[in-house]
């Protein structure tokens, strides 16, 4: 696991995590619950700075939750349109061979072949980490 | 003329194949490079040759023979094949350039589309919210993370860092260029179309790789691919399967190679792989060499007809 180097790497990895943290959580959260919510595992005083930065940044906003702040992914305008344009995009031929897919799309025996590794190698549970 | 000049534009059907072949034995990011490599090289061997045919027929026009000099039209065969070949050549090259054309304002239009989505933000990471899970890196500068919030819903918060790492890894390796490349290539060349998908899987596998040791757990990245991939199949029964495989699809041959690679590092048998690594670049230099052999060929008789050289000396 790459918990070890996690503090080490790029500010700007490091706030893609949290990014991701909040827009998942789908209600505001505190920097506690934040670091909770991380895949990698962080000092609170980082996440807390990661925050104040994104808050500056103006990607996120902030309510008054306690003695502290909790956080939560703004979403302006453009989010909207960012919306429709994404309909568009999703389809394939609209995608051209520069923006690739994380994972292409799978055929049935794909789905098959995928679980029956996915079970094989016990990864399905996903608490292992 | 000679015969030289088709050697490039037939050379594609036995170099693609074994292209593919030495790309399936060697390391991802070393498989990727070789296919880009080839493509290139053959999309242009293939072009040039075109071009050469299409000059002893152009000596019969008035405007070429002034330009170049000409006294006579080239001695190249019965005029009547010249003039034919000039034209089926000179056809089938502007047709290629209208291709690539067409190619290149679809690519741009894909990525100024995707750019005015996220245009919202200045975050490496791009969340658009949207249920269908779906994530791209998005070439630029900085090149940004694109992700819907049904992909990131999809994932554990580990796995999300293993996705984030896979396309930091595209983004870093610029990889969007070897893709572009090869998809203008693959309109040059009938041929090179074969070259687009292992070229991608290659660089997939790569990223993949790149991935794992950024997370430090194979097991983990194998995962998020896994997990990211159901997710995406699942509400999508109805979208018409734009390629079917006939054996396994990607997806299942990355998390197989994450999750055993010894067993995915060496597929093919080494001595079968050296020998088709040997044809492949024997038909490589043969195809360049014969561009440039039917090029000094037509040069000598470009002379013959300026009234420099005797006929004889041009063979």
């Amino acid at each position: 696991m790459g918990d070890r180097s996690a503090e080490r790497r790029p500010a700007g990895e490091l706030e893609a995590g949290v990014l991701a943290a909040l827009w998942t959580a789908g209600e505001p959260l505190t920097p506690a619950r934040v670091q909770r919510a991380l895949g990698v595992s962080l000092a609170r005083t980082t996440v807390t700075t990661i925050l104040s930065r994104l808050y500056e940044k103006g990607s996120v906003g902030r309510v008054r939750a306690g003695r502290g702040y909790a956080y939560a992914p703004t979403e302006d305008a453009p989010g909207l349109t960012a919306r429709r344009m994404h309909s568009e995009l999703a389809k394939d031929e609209d995608r051209g061979a520069v923006l690739a897919r994380f994972v292409s799309q799978l055929t049935n025996e794909d789905e098959a072949l995928l679980r029956s590794l996915l079970d094989a190698g016990e990864l399905d549970g996903g608490e292992d980490r | 003329m000679t015969l030289l000049v088709w050697v490039p534009l037939l050379m594609p059907f036995l170099a693609v194949p074994a292209a593919r072949r030495v790309a399936a034995a060697l390391a991802p990011r070393h498989a990727a490079r070789l296919l880009t490599a080839v493509a290139l090289t053959l999309a242009a061997s293939s072009s040039a040759a075109l071009a050469l045919l299409v000059v002893p027929g152009a000596s019969y026009l008035p405007v070429v023979a002034v330009l170049g000099d000409l006294a006579e039209p080239l001695t190249a065969g019965p005029p009547l094949v010249a003039v034919a070949l000039a034209l089926g050549a000179g056809g089938l090259l502007l047709w290629r350039t209208a291709l690539v054309a067409v190619a290149v304002v679809r690519e741009r239009a894909a990525l100024r589309r995707a750019r005015a989505a996220v245009a919202g933000t200045r975050d490496e990471l791009a969340v658009l919210r949207d249920a269908l899970p779906d994530a791209y890196a998005l070439p630029g500068r900085p090149g940004r993370i694109v992700v819907t919030t049904g992909m990131l819903r999809a994932l554990e918060p580990a796995e999300r860092e293993a996705l984030f790492a896979h396309e930091r890894a595209h983004l870093r390796g610029r990889h969007h260029l070897l893709l572009v490349l090869a998809e203008l290539a693959a309109r040059c060349h009938p041929a090179l179309r074969a070259l687009r998908d292992p070229l991608a899987y290659a660089l997939e596998r790569a990223a993949d790789e790149a991935a794992a040791t950024a997370v430090g757990d194979r097991r983990l990245a194998a995962r998020a691919i896994g997990r990211a991939a159901l997710a995406t199949k699942a509400p999508l029964p109805t979208r018409p399967g734009a390629v079917l495989a006939a054996t396994a699809g990607p997806v299942p041959r990355r998390v197989a190679a994450l999750l055993d690679p010894a067993a995915a590092a060496r597929p093919t048998l080494p001595r079968a792989g050296r020998l088709v690594a040997g044809v492949l670049l024997a038909s490589l230099v043969v195809s360049g060499a014969t561009a440039i052999g039917a090029a000094d060929d037509l040069h000598a008789h470009i002379e013959v007809a300026q009234g420099e050289t005797t006929a004889d000396a041009a063979r």
